[in-house]
């Protein structure tokens, strides 16, 4: 049973703020999150999100009796604008003004169900749902009307709130069928599901560049993040953090010095029974300058634990080690007989890829604000997975579920740090254990040393090929599983069912050229895991595994003595499992290749270029195969041969999203993706020594910055297909095309990332 | 105990002469536009104007910032042309470090109405953007320059 209602709870706000002649409209009344995401065809990652929880209704809008709508946003907003295409979809059937949408990021409460923001999934996964839902809203106000005026509902019309009879030449607004008490209003799934939608022809918003809701508060200071946040009677925390990254204990703390500390409340030793810290003391104060004084000043004594000796090097031989031994490795892809077709093969190859440890540092540290009141722990902070920390709390701090509510503000970036839940958890305990509401700060270098980074990764390629074409190809990686230690359920079987996989440590390996034999396994590195808890850093298992795919294509063609852009042309060619299906991946690897040739020929690719001059190209889909963005990169490269010194002159990206809902938005995300790829490729390096990571700040760990910037030019493609994601591809296609660009220019081939100039003069031999 | 000239009203708050000023603003005065990102001035998210000039609040005791006319981003207007160009270039992502952007971008064109190129991103590459919106950055530098210079 599905249906229209009226609801206890929009936003932050309990039913009695809430108009009472408020009409609202929900669907999917009952059921698990399958239910709720049942309108969408299956899609990847899906089944990972089934067994995050259930949920019951999900309320997407109100409006009020000016006919105003609040669109209910459920998805983290921290930089994409996501409420602005989950609006425009809504919009666009319930037929109303533009300028009368606004956005609301609502609260964690049962009824909406799955709070997670990542994997590009969210307009992916909520395009359809809000078209309906909206839809929905315009019948049951049609039906009021008809109430109303006594006429059939095939003699009305509804455009731009209003609802009007041609044949009386009658109108009424929305807002005055609500004022007249349009009541709620039942569908059925199956009459959803059966409501037909808006010819795309006939739209007015979808498709369409409009301005970002959340844009004009980021331009007066008004937008609200988490650390905008105060409560009454709020003292400040910050965390004092081991030596180590992870696995210390603290034996002793004396608060000597620290009680000298003009404003020091105290501190807090968390026993985070989750582990998802280990060795933290809260340092309480006045203020947030006089904590960090006292954090300073307080002496914290530590069994610092199994890793206090490990440094990336370590971890990169373990790396090697289990890559020879092969010991724990999953299958991923089984496609054919690898082993026999590459020793039959005209040409073999063999090469290692290797990606170094990387931070995601937002650039608003991490923060919460926690108040009990009423026995309910009030948090309020931004966060990608809510529905993590709902269940992280609780179970830390022997709590009910329903003792846990999580209030959404702005995320000062995400990028999948704030998928995390180690600020809301430390918070929390810092706020039971000092009895009163609690901000607590992270500093910006506590933020970077307690990072859960991108892990190190270790692959080997080896491949056969015969005429223009690899007939060939196995790929191994090892790599910390982000997954494993975050969110076990999101385990996958391997495609044997003898194990697990971690599906995003290893997505993007099943990519969409046609290799009749391909097997790709995956290891998780144990020592990785533990010194180096690894988190999912936007566009997560793609970093690494395009990376390595798209590099060693491009050995393979020179190998072979095939132009790069040909071979890989060769085997896009969209036969059998990579022919693509209706509606997510309509086209299959015919999209690529034309985002592919269009990049090439927009870059000049082929053509003669300067000395020391060359054009790298790559191409990738999505981290799930299954909802595909087919992205193309050409960079043009210019590298030093004294000195190797590079400089990234241009990018040059093509992006297919199926739908661009905004097609300014999906630019928006292109370029900044395609500049943290370059970031990612050659600027960002951190290191582990000791157990600690090296890096604490923007002087020592240093993202790019405008100076940094090549010229970018983007193109959004939209043949009308249903929309897939786009806050990713534009990250993982750049690093391949920079070192392909660096082998065009000067013949060096590196492996490393990130790319440094003395790896490119070492390999120019 | 500091007297502070903020946006045209004076304030006077009881913190230690070291507290960084950024500190002050942000949560003594509640002008919450002003950003904590780093706290040793290297990624200008905190900057505010000192008499006109853009300043990191996060590396400025508040004992120095007495007898000066301090600026936040809550005291540039909202329709300064700035901030018109951020819009009309969709400038900002997760917009955090914008309110350090706009007021350097603010303090640099009016000390050079007509830069170059080059000489934008030398005044903007100071301030970190971690979503790298830098591309649309540097178009509303530009597009607010030439607005300014219509009038």
């Amino acid at each position: 049973m599905t249906r229209i209602e009226k609801i206890g709870r929009t936003g932050s706000k309990s039913v009695s703020d809430v108009s009472r002649r408020g009409f609202l409209v929900g669907s999917l009344a009952v059921g698990t999150l399958t239910m709720g995401y049942g309108l969408l065809p299956a899609v990847g990652g899906l089944a990972e999100a089934k067994a995050a929880g259930n949920f019951a209704p999900n309320i997407w809008f109100t409006m009020d009796e000016a006919g105003k709508v609040v669109v209910n946003i459920t998805k983290a907003e921290m930089g994409q604008h996501v409420g602005t295409p989950l609006s425009q979809a809504l919009a666009e059937e319930l037929e109303v003004p533009w300028e009368d949408v606004s956005i609301a990021y609502v609260s964690t409460a049962p009824e909406y169900g799955l709070f997670v923001t990542g994997g590009s999934w969210s307009v992916n996964w909520t395009f359809d749902q809000m078209s309906r839902a909206g839809a929905a809203g315009r019948i049951a106000l049609m039906e009021a009307a008809v109430k109303h005026w006594g006429v059939a509902l095939s003699e009305l019309q509804a455009e731009q709130g209003m609802v009007s009879h041609a044949k009386s030449g009658r109108k009424i607004s929305y807002g005055d069928l609500v004022k007249a008490g349009a009541t709620a209003r039942a569908f059925s799934e199956d009459e959803l599901k059966a409501i037909t939608l808006k010819d795309p022809s006939k739209r007015r918003y979808v498709g369409k560049p409009m301005p970002a809701l959340d844009i004009p508060a980021k331009t007066d200071g008004t937008a609200t993040f988490g650390l905008d946040v105060f409560v009454d009677g709020m003292v400040y925390a910050t965390p004092k953090v081991p030596p180590v990254r992870y696995g210390a204990k603290v034996t002793a703390v004396d608060e000597s010095a620290a009680k000298q500390v003009p404003g020091y409340q105290g501190h807090v030793v968390i026993n985070d029974v989750t582990g998802t810290t280990t060795g933290w003391v809260s340092v309480l104060a006045d203020s947030y300058p006089q904590a960090i004084k006292a954090r300073d000043a307080l002496k914290v004594t530590y069994d610092i634990g199994p890793n206090a000796k490990v440094s990336s090097a370590d971890i990169l031989a373990d790396a090697e080690k289990l890559q020879s031994s092969g010991e724990g490795a999953q299958l991923f892809v089984k496609d054919g007989d690898s082993v026999t077709a590459i020793k039959g093969a005209k040409a073999t190859h063999e090469a290692v890829y290797t990606t170094q440890l990387n931070v995601h540092a937002p650039l608003e540290p991490m923060n919460a604000v926690v108040e009990v009141k009423d026995d309910v722990y009030h948090i309020h902070t931004g966060n990608q997975f809510q529905t993590l920390a709902v269940g992280l709390v609780p179970a830390a701090l022997e709590l009910d579920p329903s003792q846990v509510v999580v209030h959404q503000y702005h995320l000062g970036g995400g990028f999948g740090r704030r998928l995390e839940s180690d600020y809301i958890l430390v918070a929390a305990l810092t706020a039971k254990g000092a009895g009163k509401p609690v901000k607590l700060i992270y500093s910006r270098e506590a933020d970077t040393l307690m990072d859960f980074t991108r892990t190190i990764t270790h692959q080997k390629l080896t491949g056969g090929g015969d005429g223009s074409k690899l007939v060939g190809l196995e790929q191994q990686v090892v790599s910390a599983w982000a997954t494993a230690r975050q969110a076990p359920a999101f385990l996958a079987d391997s495609v044997d069912k003898q194990g697990k996989v971690d599906p995003f440590s290893i997505n993007g390996s099943d990519h969409w050229y046609s290799i009749p034999n391909q097997t790709v396994r995956t290891i998780k590195s144990e020592l990785a895991q533990s010194a180096t808890p690894s988190g999912q850093l936007r566009s997560v298992a793609p970093g690494w595994t395009f990376w390595a795919v798209e590099c060693f294509i491009d050995e393979m063609a020179h190998k072979m003595g095939v132009d790069p852009l040909k071979m890989r042309l060769a085997m896009l060619d969209a036969t059998g499992k990579n022919a693509g299906s209706a509606p997510m991946a309509v086209g299959g690897a015919n999209r690529l290749a034309n985002v592919l040739q269009m990049a090439a020929d927009k870059a000049g690719y082929g053509k003669k270029m300067a000395a020391n001059t060359g054009i790298g190209i790559a191409c990738v889909s999505a981290q799930e195969r299954a909802t595909p963005t087919w992205t193309a990169c050409a960079s043009q490269v210019h590298v030093d041969p004294k000195t190797g010194e590079f400089k990234v002159e241009k990018m040059t990206l093509v992006i297919d999203v199926g739908t661009a809902v905004n097609p300014d938005g999906v630019r928006a995300q292109v370029e900044g993706g395609a500049l943290w790829g370059l970031s990612l490729a050659t600027k960002e390096f951190a290191t582990m020594e000791n157990g600690a990571i090296q890096q604490d700040n923007f002087d020592t760990y240093t993202p790019v910055r405008m100076e940094d910037m090549p010229d970018i030019d983007v193109t959004v493609v939209s043949p009308g297909h249903y929309p897939v994601g786009a806050g990713e591809p534009g990250v993982t296609v750049v690093a391949p095309t920079i070192a392909n660009g660096i082998f065009a220019a000067s013949g060096a081939r590196v492996r490393d990332l990130p790319i440094t100039a003395a790896a490119v003069k070492a390999a120019m031999g | 105990m500091a007297t502070l000239k903020i946006n045209g009203a004076t304030k006077t708050v009881d913190v230690p002469a070291d507290t960084p000023l950024l500190w002050v603003i942000r949560e003594h005065l509640r002008m919450t536009g002003t950003k904590f990102g780093c706290g040793k001035g290297l990624c200008g998210a905190c900057t505010v104007h000192i008499d006109g000039v853009a300043t990191r609040t996060c590396i400025t005791p508040v004992d120095a910032a007495e007898g000066v006319e301090i600026t936040t981003i809550e005291g540039l207007g909202g329709d300064h042309p700035v901030q018109k160009a951020w819009i009309a270039e969709q400038a900002p992502q997760c917009g955090y470090c914008q309110s350090g952007q706009i007021m350097t971008a603010a303090a640099f064109l009016s000390e050079n109405p007509n830069p170059s190129d080059d000489e934008i991103v030398g005044a903007m590459t100071g301030n970190l953007c971690r979503c790298m919106a830098y591309k649309r950055i540097k178009a509303a530098v530009a597009r607010a320059a030439s607005d300014m210079q219509k009038g």
